[in-house]
């Protein structure tokens, strides 16, 4: 084993109170920077499911939409228009909107509703549990996630309430369609989901468009956009990109979880920081000794530096289990915090910058060391 | 045969600033040679280790030239100063200054390490710098399991591992009873007189004498008197 690293293994170690307590304040700052910046990449992941499970190629959607939950309506007449274009095979209508739940007992719940036409198949409930899908084109019928019967007041297949005063009865149950918002999602035909949200029977949200095998989407796309006006058409990848956009920057959430983020890597600098200095500062003499008997400043910049990196690589480790176990209970919940591979490698990047950032206070102490205190000491 | 090997010529040392100036040295010429064991003695406070800093390359002096195995330290910056300390100089203290999280051998590797000198003979000339001081069978213990006079030979060790052409020691068995002090001076003897090095003490501890070839007396930052002894003869 290298000496310098052994002595920086040492120096660490010598202390062990001091040591714990550097470690607790790394772990602290990794483990926050980890939820919010996990919240981030969860949350921009939940806030697409819908645009996700759609099959689309292109979506049609009024001109200034600004994400998936937005009402603003298209009339059906674009439909033809987009259907007359060379290569579009399929438009199919997707309807959405905000409506009260009644509950038998009389209490009311908002719910989020998402029609489509199931015969096309557009924007269908996936993860069924119970029921089978086809039923959802029985009169009535619905589909709800199972873990929204509370929420709902009810009890599974079969159950009814009221939307708008009309009658609903859950035909289909599925697992794990959530919402970051935490309305309950209620899927059903489209033409039932004008009906219970007020749309009008020659309107509609989005057009999900299907193109012909072998056709130009780029070309379709320019045809769409010239035969129809007041539209935008978009690709699920930059209709993902608006709706997170807009949730996690218009709304502030991004900017409240990045700040959080900052939070983290400030408390973590200045403990890490604080404790390398303290600890050097309690063996300066053995630096100076290091210096007396002729090395170069690189060398004792090495021993602080592998101290820093020791401290980063056990915070580090201990910060990514919990972590792991965060996204494990997380998992199943409206708002997951998800942990990618580069937020990984990016999280162990960010702790050896801070770590060796906060060496720096340690670096400049050493840098000012005068060899001869070995003589008085 | 003697040869000068570290030159000091009419060095000053001003320390300390404002009214608190003090002139620690006041124009020292000394010339140390390989192969002798030369004590610099004096009252407290004459500037023996202000002297000692500034022939070990530590200090720089405020007037007059230092010269190490032919390189002045005129100009020199705190990395050359370090280079010169790492090639030429091997240091002892009062105080032992070993690292107490490291064994006795990797004490003395420590010396060879900074020096860039990592390979397995590292270790292998570390066990025989221990084997010089006759502690072969301390390689694995720590400072703290050794006695005093067992540290400053492990401190010795570490002085002489690297090879140096001169080896300058600070009151090095004002911390060790007369016993272990004695076994001190009989190692740093054979360093100077067995294998050619210049070796320089400050003490004031008279029971020493007896090792010296050369005594140079220091008071008020100027040496007042310098005897050659026939120590070497015996
Ligand atoms: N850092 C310093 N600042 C000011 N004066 C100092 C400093 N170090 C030593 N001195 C003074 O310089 C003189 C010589 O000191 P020193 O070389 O340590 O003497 P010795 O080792 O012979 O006891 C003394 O008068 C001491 O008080
Ligand atoms: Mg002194």
């Amino acid at each position: 084993m290298p000496l310098v690293f052994t002595l920086a293994f040492r120096n660490l170690f010598h202390d062990r109170l001091r040591f714990i307590a550097t470690v607790i304040g790394i772990v602290f700052s990794i483990v926050l920077v980890t939820v919010q910046m996990g919240l981030y990449l969860g949350f921009g992941r939940t806030v697409t499911t819908m645009i996700d499970h759609a099959s689309a190629d292109l979506w049609i959607m009024p001109q200034g939409t600004k994400c998936f939950e937005d009402p603003s309506l298209l009339d059906m007449r674009e439909r033809y228009r987009a259907l007359a274009v060379n290569g579009v095979a399929e438009a199919i209508p997707v309807v959405i909107g905000f409506a009260d739940w009644r509950m038998p007992s009389g209490a009311t719940t908002p719910v989020f509703v998402i029609g489509s036409d199931l015969r096309a198949g557009g924007l269908q409930p996936w993860n069924v549990v119970e029921g089978q899908i086809e039923a959802l084109s029985t009169p009535r019928a619905v589909a709800v996630d199972r873990s929204y019967f509370d929420r709902l007041g009810i009890s599974g297949i079969g159950a009814t309430a009221e939307i708008r005063q009309q009658l609903v009865r859950v035909a289909v149950v599925t697992n794990g369609i959530r919402s970051f918002t935490t309305t309950p999602f209620v899927f059903m035909d489209i033409d039932r989901a004008r009906a219970h949200t007020g749309v009008p029977s020659g309107k509609a949200t989005f057009l999900l468009v299907r193109l012909s095998p072998n056709t130009d989407k780029a070309a379709v796309r320019r045809q769409l956009l010239s035969n129809i006006s007041d539209v935008e058409v978009l690709t699920p990848a930059e209709f993902r990109e608006r709706s997170r956009t807009f949730w996690l920057f218009s709304t502030g959430a991004g900017a409240a979880l990045f700040a959080g983020a900052l939070l983290g890597v400030i408390v973590g600098t200045v403990i890490v920081a604080q404790t390398l200095y303290s600890s050097t500062k309690e063996h300066l003499t053995e630096f100076a000794t290091l210096r007396a008997i002729g090395s170069s400043r690189r060398y004792i910049y090495a021993v602080i530096v592998c101290q820093a990196l020791l401290n980063a690589i056990i915070g580090f480790s201990i910060a990514a289990i919990i972590g792991e176990t965060i996204v494990q209970l997380t998992a199943a919940t409206a708002l997951p915090i998800v942990i990618t591979q580069g937020l990984m490698i990016g999280l162990f990047l960010l702790t050896v910058v801070m770590c060796i950032g906060s060496a720096m206070a340690a670096i400049v102490q050493v840098t000012r060391i005068d060899p001869a205190i070995v003589f008085s000491r | 045969m003697t040869y000068p090997l570290l030159e000091a010529v009419k060095v000053a040392k001003d320390l300390g600033s404002g009214a608190a100036k003090v002139a620690a040295l006041k124009g020292v010429s000394l010339t140390l040679n390989g192969g002798e064991l030369t004590l610099l003695m004096g009252p407290s406070g004459s500037g023996k280790t202000t002297l000692l800093s500034i022939l070990g390359c530590m200090l720089t002096p405020t007037a007059g030239t230092v010269r190490v195995c032919g390189h002045s330290t005129t100009g020199a910056d705190p990395e050359d100063l370090a280079l010169l300390r790492r090639e030429h100089i091997g240091f002892v203290f009062q105080s032992f200054h070993l690292f107490p999280t490291l064994s006795a051998a990797d004490n003395v590797r420590l010396a060879l390490d900074v020096r860039g000198e990592r390979s397995g003979s590292a270790k292998a000339k570390s066990r025989e710098a221990l084997a010089r001081v006759g502690l072969p069978h301390k390689i694995k213990a720590f400072p703290g399991e050794l006695s005093g006079g067992e540290q400053q030979r492990v401190a010795i060790a570490r002085a002489i591992v690297g090879n140096p052409s001169i080896v300058l020691a600070d009151e090095p068995t004002a911390a060790l009873d007369g016993e272990n002090g004695q076994a001190v001076m009989k190692i740093l003897a054979g360093i100077a007189r067995e294998q050619g090095r210049a070796v320089l003490i400050v003490t004031h501890d008279p029971r020493l004498l007896p090792f010296a070839d050369r005594v140079v007396h220091i008071e008020d930052g100027r040496i007042v008197r310098e005897e050659c002894r026939g120590a070497k003869l015996q």
